[in-house]
């Protein structure tokens, strides 16, 4: 069974998911930061695959793609750092980034790169739906990878329901109109927006990301969704010291108590 | 017409919409009404009598007697650069923001490299009472200074861009991150034919206004129906594709697309996509692209802001594919220098990347009958400090040619 499966099948509340880059603050840093979230309580983990174009990101996680490009992470780097990481790590682990460095690797290799590792899914938003299924869903299937879709505040309840059919695993409920970033609570219309979509009784469970960045909308969201994903929040508390560890401890804490 | 876009949005293998959900619907939206627009009697008539009176087309093409001598062929100037506001890029946004209003938004955001599409957008914004947010890099900001002022004054707000080269792709991508956080009033007037389907196709026609006038143009200045050549600059190939349109069936006409080769394609310093790119996606479009092996894309160079671009129209990709289009590259410096004598020749100021239409003369064997139609896309007004830095140590422009300026 996917990982993403059994860990929806075992917790219905308030899962966690945390996003981060790879390769930032340092380029050795992406296996440290896995286990210190997972040591700390996290649920699940994106694992930013950095890109010089991160179109849907806002300045936080667009300064840690293009500071872990320039410590020199790649793609092929990452999974040459992930190898052997299922040794120590249980929870799910997605791979998250843009379309263009997937497409350069290569389709196939890339998935069964995943599927060695020991990824689970994949969130590629600049990949459409439509393109997904007629190019690469067979692929995808055939190493049990996940690809999640997004949707967003202003997806019509007839592409929302589109999307839930060729979903697998979760699907992304962007929070607000609006790139990645920071906010401190939601508005009436982003409320309204959560209640629509817990209403339509989709055969996906539902986790909201963007602007997740407190106790307050993490508990907020637990509330209309299975639970939330915290990227830039979290990115923005690396780089401030080296204690990585203690940080992502003491982050993961404040968010969960 | 054979090489048009096919219904799911592809020329060939380039083209789409790699876009996020959040742009889903915006796209969607405009997709799906754009041809009923722009088929629309009253779209048409509002559209041509704005391109008539407000833009004050059609642009002459003008025989250039004195550059023909030089070039020893026949030289047809298609005058974009007399267009209102200097450049081809009026085209597009008078039609696309008469679609905005047909779409109901109230809002308009722009990207800009040489500051022209910038400066259309304002113009129509302020003829239409809409509000104007451009983007723009830092680094276009300071060489682009005069088109800055101008926008401002027509009450757009200038919104500096930091991150990358703080160019036009990283310009771009600040426009469709405010789209993506403005979805519900905004239109994002793109200025080429790059971006996601249908924005490719969507300027194109828009553009194409450029060859049609050609049509019958051409005959009225020359003893021959067709040109021989076409040539044009390519950033992200709007006035090419404009000035290719209505010719692209006839394969008679040899079509030529000519980038910016920077400091030369194999300097690490160009802004010629073709020889440097393989395909891969860039602001929702699969299309050649400068990338490294990795795909991460690589910051372009050229002096002209509005050639320095690590992608084109995804059209373009195709054109090159199937050869319907011959693709070449000027550096610089021929580009200065073609700028140069045409000012001395004609009495016309080129914009730098229109230079680079210009330049491509130098670089071919014509017969002395051949009728050559060049567009100039823009004026030099904005180019003018560089020009200026450029004159302080001038290279002869007429070298080669048997007779002065003063003939
Ligand atoms: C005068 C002029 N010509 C050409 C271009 C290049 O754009 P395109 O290739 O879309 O025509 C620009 C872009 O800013 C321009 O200002």
């Amino acid at each position: 069974m996917n990982r993403i499966d059994k860990l929806f099948k075992e917790k219905k509340t308030n899962i966690l998911s945390v996003y981060f880059t790879a390769g930032y603050p340092n380029l050795d840093s992406t296996t440290v930061i896995i286990k210190a979230l997972e040591n700390a309580g996290a649920d699940m983990i994106e694992i930013g695959m950095p890109f010089s174009d991160p179109m849907a990101d806002g300045p936080v996680i667009q300064h840690s793609n293009e500071q872990a490009l320039k410590n020199g992470m790649s793609l092929k780097l990452l999974f040459s750092q992930l190898s052997g990481i299922r040794k120590e790590v249980k929870i799910p682990l997605l791979l998250m980034g843009y379309l263009n460095p997937v497409i350069q690797f290569g389709i196939a290799n890339f998935c069964a790169e995943c599927s060695s590792v020991g990824i689970d899914g994949v969130i590629l938003p600049d990949l459409p739906p439509q393109n997904f299924v007629e190019e690469y869903f067979s692929i995808f299937d055939k190493y049990d990878l996940y690809n999640i879709l997004l949707i967003s505040p202003q997806s019509s309840a007839e592409r929302i329901y589109t999307i839930d059919k060729i979903s697998r695993g979760f699907i992304y409920m962007v929070s607000s109109s609006s790139v990645t970033g920071t906010k401190n609570d939601f508005s009436e219309e982003q409320v309204a927006y959560f209640k629509r979509v817990q209403n339509m009784n989709l055969d996906n469970p539902c986790l909201i990301g963007f602007g997740i960045s407190n106790r307050e909308t993490y508990n907020k969201a637990g509330k209309y969704a299975r639970g939330a994903i915290i990227g830039s929040a979290f990115v923005k508390s690396l780089g401030k010291d080296d204690k990585v560890i203690e940080n992502i401890g003491r982050f993961i804490r404040n968010i969960k108590s | 017409m054979k090489y048009d876009v096919d219904e799911r949005g592809y020329y060939g293998e380039f083209g789409g919409a790699y876009i996020p959900e959040m742009m889903y619907p915006n796209v969607k939206q405009l997709e799906d009404n754009y041809l009923k627009i722009l088929t629309d009697q009253k779209f048409i008539d509002e559209f041509n009598s704005l391109l008539k009176n407000y833009v004050g087309r059609p642009s002459p093409l003008y025989f250039a007697s004195r550059l023909s001598l030089f070039y020893k062929t026949k030289i047809l100037l298609k005058r974009e650069d007399l267009n209102h506001t200097g450049a081809h890029k009026i085209n597009n946004t008078v039609g696309q923001i008469l679609i905005a209003k047909r779409l109901g938004k109230s809002r308009i955001i722009a990207e800009t490299g040489a500051g022209q599409h910038g400066v259309a957008t304002a113009t129509v914004c302020a003829l239409m009472g809409m509000k104007c947010v451009v983007y723009m890099g830092q680094t276009d900001i300071e060489r682009q200074s005069p088109n800055v002022l101008r926008m401002k004054m027509l009450g757009a707000e200038v919104i500096p861009v930091i991150s990358g080269n703080k160019t036009l792709k990283d310009a771009t991508n600040e426009a469709i991150r405010d789209w993506i956080s403005n979805p519900a009033d905004t239109h994002y007037i793109i200025g080429s034919v790059v971006g996601p389907h249908p924005y490719p196709d969507l300027v194109a026609r828009l553009q194409s206004v450029i060859s049609e006038e050609m049509l019958y143009q051409v005959k009225e200045v020359s003893d021959k129906i067709n040109p021989d050549y076409i040539v044009a600059c390519v950033g992200g190939g709007s006035n090419a594709i404009g000035s290719f349109y209505h010719y692209l069936n006839n394969e008679q006409v040899k079509l030529i697309a000519v980038e910016a080769a920077g400091k030369g394609t194999e300097s690490g310093e160009t802004a010629a996509t073709l020889v440097k790119g393989r395909p891969g996606v860039i602001h929702g479009s699969m299309t050649m692209l400068m990338q490294t092996e990795d795909g991460q894309i690589i910051e372009p160079y050229s002096i002209s802001a509005g050639l320095d671009y690590p992608g084109i129209g995804p059209i373009h990709s195709y054109l090159h594919k199937i050869k319907r289009v011959i693709f070449d590259n000027v550096t610089d410096d021929e580009a200065l220098e073609a700028a140069l004598r045409l000012t001395r020749l004609e009495g016309i100021v080129p914009a730098l990347e229109s230079a680079h239409a210009l330049a491509w003369l130098g670089k071919h064997k014509f017969n002395n009958d051949d009728v050559v139609v060049v567009t100039i896309s823009g004026r030099g007004d904005k180019d003018m400090d560089t020009y200026i830095k450029y004159m302080e140590s001038p290279p002869n422009p007429l070298k080669g040619a048997k007779w002065t300026t003063h003939m």
